[in-house]
């Protein structure tokens, strides 16, 4: 029988940890091509301060980055110790993406960093710029291969199951590559790094523009933040991966959760601004409703339907039942009854093969389920609509606030009259925590929105957990905890200590503090 | 697929032992100078002066191992999934001190307190001594085998306890493997560092050289006379894809010298390593750290290969269920996988290593105070 604790402790470190992980990548992701901008500049106008302003932001860079490497060792280990039957299921396909990202990015972004630092005198000024080009580049592809991974699970296309081995199979590599689902989350998430980054750089620069020091150093840092910063909040918002809910089936689901929307209604569906939805009574409450725009910005088209969630779980329960069959099937083919005739109903209806496993949370045997359990799991087929459907506004409430920011800053970044503006200078540096709000919410829509799958349709969560005890999971889990908080506390303050001493952390004689008479 | 299944699983054998190899060679220099750290660095500037000898070069070498792991999970699953949650505690033993390791480097010359940086320099003598101990201890484990079975649905089921993991013979693997890395860090800072540094790692590659090689010809001898080693009775068609719980597995004494007594070249393998280690100290001792790198790296490969002949086709041996165990037969993934991954391995490498060797080109040179401790990036 399966162990609930067990499931709980092991999604809640991996919950924990990615989400934690992730604080770091997107400011790598952004602050990257920031740094790859500012020393191009460097290059072609051969003008000191954009060197400085590179060897500057790269030093808050650094601090990021290694906060990034280490906690990006614990997801590669937790697949296997904490998702053993998970990594058994799928590592077939699921390994691929991980493997490439290696050899692929993170070889390149992490071999390259260190001659980024230590290389200043050592390379000609465009081999240097070409090593961060490198590794802007490589931090991108690391991205887009993890993401790959992620969007299979989301959207896994390009595999079939193998009853001999007891998983899922490779039948197609460029279907998973380019399957739909990657390809929007890829630039949803890059962009979102990028708006990170610059939110970052841009807040950080309005704070010295405020305290009036490093006057030339900031408002360069600025324009620059601003200029890549509208255009990256820009793909954010309009390539939102919204795009993406229209493929796959758990893509669906996910959008009806989103939206709290539990009737399928007449195209084009209409979008709930704020409402408390509840899934007890499969009621959204107190819904504030604007006609038309959900079904027009999900499905591109005014007649395709959206379908809501009560429609959803019906369609489940009804493959649920399959499921049970399949599942049936199957231990005939793992037992001495392998006739041909078990072979072709097993292979018509292996695709419910998920949908049987779903059961097991009730009963281990699956065949033996009842009515009532299969209703049961047909209702928790989907995920609760509140954690999702609050994240999802709070994500897109601080994108609009940054869309603002970003607005106002380029366009009196353009009139040259952002020192005058201070409103703006506090609007920039107080919406530095903006980005990690809407990227964390992201991630909770996104993965929270997946349950109860870990693989949509294929593999619930519940299942894939190792076979370890409770308790070496709760000593990993505390470990972490105690360690993580620990580093962040250390991270924050170096980043707070370095940001405020600005570009006199460089030592060049040139900058704030360390200046006597010179300007 | 140009390939047979068969060949493709013995090639993702060798290309993931590679990468291990990959990893115990260049991120053996930054294992071993981080734990050697508090031995060899008297003060703050020679701790400096060590952590900006691997500064440059440490972060990449480090992908190696992630680069490992991410290709047993591709291609070996089945491995990857029983024994990183078999090894449940050890990882996470290896994992905080890998975690300390990136902030613990670049964190702890930011700031001038000195209750700040000993105590970073703590945390990095760990995040060396710790994984090159537990890097050994695993590998000891495999060859007494670990306590698993699968069910029907190729679930592992994990029986042994944290502290069977910790047996005597698993213990002396990782003395092992913490010597020879402990070595290869010391031929690396004698090439980075000059006096009185240098004076030093010249007796630490000593000390760490003799007891790697009677560390090694004792574990040899436990492996070969007092360990019960592993032995397939029938397997199905290496050809074909099966599942684990379809071949017959024997134990009994003496069985790990098997693979040598079929293929007596094999005993290269652990000559070799003992070779390389002798002939390491001796460049060393005459000064000429570089060629000392060189053959003890061939060591270091060699000790890999040693292990991996060993345990041939095991690669995770169950003690509680000889039947289950896993083999490079009904471990990987799919003909399709491996083909694919084939391929990109090909491409990719080679690039991988250009770059690699470019990066330890530039960065070439010994490292001292006036050239390197006053810039603002070093660590």
């Amino acid at each position: 029988m399966m162990n609930e604790t067990l499931v709980d402790l092991s999604r809640l470190q991996f919950a924990l940890t990615a989400l934690y992980h992730f604080l770091f990548v997107p400011l790598t992701l952004g602050l990257a091509f920031v740094l790859a901008i500012m020393e191009s500049v460097y290059v072609m106008t051969n003008k000191i301060i954009y060197k400085d302003m590179t060897r500057f932001w790269g030093k808050l860079f650094a601090i990021n980055f290694a906060m990034g490497v280490a906690t990006g060792i614990t997801l590669e280990f937790q697949f296997g110790t904490n998702w053993a039957y998970y990594s058994h299921y799928v590592g077939d396909i699921f390994g691929v993406p991980l493997a490439i990202e290696g050899l692929m990015a993170f070889f390149l972004e992490s071999t390259l960093v260190g001659v980024f630092f230590f290389g200043w005198d050592r390379l000609s000024k465009v081999q240097h710029l070409a090593v961060t080009w490198l590794i802007a580049l490589g931090s991108n592809l690391s991205a887009l291969w993890i993401l790959i991974a992620n969007a299979w699970m989301q959207n896994p296309v390009g595999t079939h199951f193998n009853y001999e081995t007891m998983r899922m199979e490779l039948s197609s590599l460029s279907e998973v590559f380019f399957n739909p689902v990657a390809q929007v989350k890829f630039v949803h998430t890059v962009a979102s790094g990028y708006v990170t980054g610059t939110v970052f750089v841009l807040g950080i620069s309005a704070y010295y523009l405020l305290k009036g020091r490093d006057i030339a150093f900031a408002r360069r840092s600025f324009a620059v933040a601003a200029g890549f910063g509208l255009a990256s909040i820009l793909s954010v918002l309009v390539l939102g991966d919204e795009s993406g809910y229209s493929v796959g089936e758990v893509q669906k689901v996910k959008l009806a959760a989103i939206e709290g929307m539990w009737e399928t209604e007449k195209p084009p569906a209409s979008f709930t601004i704020i409402g408390f939805p509840d899934n007890e009574t499969q009621t959204t409450y107190f819904p504030l409703k604007i006609p038309y725009v959900l079904g027009i910005i999900a499905t591109r088209s005014l007649n395709e339907p959206v379908l809501g969630l009560k429609e959803l779980i019906q369609r489940n329960e009804e493959r649920i039942r399959q499921g049970k069959l399949a599942y049936g099937l199957l231990q005939k083919l793992r037992s001495d009854e392998k006739t041909e005739l078990v072979k072709t109903k097993f292979e018509q209806l292996k695709k419910f093969l998920g949908y049987g496993l779903l059961l097991k949370r009730y009963t281990p045997n699956v065949v033996d389920a009842t009515e009532t359990q299969i209703h049961q799991a047909a209702l928790n087929s989907i995920p609760k609509s509140w954690p999702v459907f609050w994240s999802f506004r709070v994500m897109v409430g601080a994108g609009i606030l940054m869309l603002f920011l970003f607005v106002a800053a380029f366009y009196y970044n353009a009139k040259r009259e952002i020192e005058k503006k201070r409103w703006l200078l506090y609007f920039a540096l107080f919406s530095i925590p903006l980005p990690w709000i809407a990227i964390e919410s992201g991630w909770i829509v996104a993965e929270y929105g997946r349950q109860p799958w870990a693989i949509g349709e294929i593999l619930p969560t519940f299942l894939g957990v190792s076979s370890v005890s409770v308790n070496q999971v709760l000593l990993s889990l505390g470990s972490l905890i105690a360690l993580y908080t620990g580093l962040l506390i250390v991270e924050l303050y170096l980043m707070f200590k370095y940001a405020r001493l600005g570009p006199s952390t460089l030592g060049t004689g040139r900058y704030c503090f360390e200046q006597s008479n010179r300007l | 697929m140009i390939l047979e299944y068969e060949t493709l699983k013995l090639i993702w054998l060798l290309l993931i032992g590679a990468l291990f190899i990959g990893f115990a060679i260049t991120g053996g220099f930054d294992l071993g100078a981080g734990a050697l750290l508090l031995l060899i660095g008297k003060n703050d500037t020679e701790r400096r002066l060590i952590l900006n000898s691997i500064g440059p070069t440490w972060e990449g070498n480090q992908v190696w191992f992630i680069t490992a792991g991410g290709a047993l999970f591709a291609a070996m699953p089945l491995m990857y999934a029983a024994a990183f949650s078999g090894f449940y505690s050890i990882l996470l033993l290896i994992l905080i001190p890998l975690i300390l390791r990136p902030p613990g480097m670049d964190y702890r010359s930011k700031l001038p307190s000195k209750t700040w940086r000993t105590t970073w320099d703590f945390c990095l003598f760990l995040s060396g001594f710790v994984p090159a101990f537990l890097f050994g201890l695993s590998f000891g484990s495999l060859l007494s085998g670990i306590s698993f079975y699968y069910d029907n649905e190729l679930m592992p089921h994990l029986t042994g306890s944290f502290l069977s993991l910790l047996s005597p013979y698993a213990l002396l693997c990782g003395i092992v493997s913490l010597c020879i890395i402990l070595l290869q860090g010391s031929l690396f800072l004698q090439i980075k560092t000059t006096v009185p540094i240098n004076a030093r790692t010249l007796k630490s590659a000593r000390w760490f050289g003799v007891l790697f090689i009677l560390s090694f010809a004792y574990t040899w001898y436990w492996t070969v006379f007092k360990i019960d080693g592993f032995q397939i009775i029938s397997i199905p068609n290496p050809n074909e894809s099966f599942s684990p719980l379809s071949k017959q597995v024997m134990t009994g004494l003496g069985f790990w010298l098997q693979n040598y007594e079929k293929f007596p070249l094999g005993y290269c393998a652990p000559l070799s390593s003992i070779a390389g280690v002798i002939i390491a100290l001796v460049f060393s001792t005459y000064q000429r750290p570089g060629y000392a790198l060189f053959f003890n790296s061939i060591a270091l490969a060699s000790l890999i290969i040693t292990a991996g002949f060993t345990l041939f086709p095991f690669i995770l041996p169950s003690a509680s269920h000889p039947d289950h165990s896993l083999t490079i037969w009904d471990a990987a993934s799919s003909h399709l996988t491996l083909s694919w991954m084939l391929i990109a391995t090909l491409l990719l490498l080679p690039i991988v290593l250009a770059y690699t060797t470019w990066v330890f080109r530039v960065m070439r040179g010994t490292v001292t105070e006036s050239s390197h401790l006053k810039k603002s990036e070093s660590y």
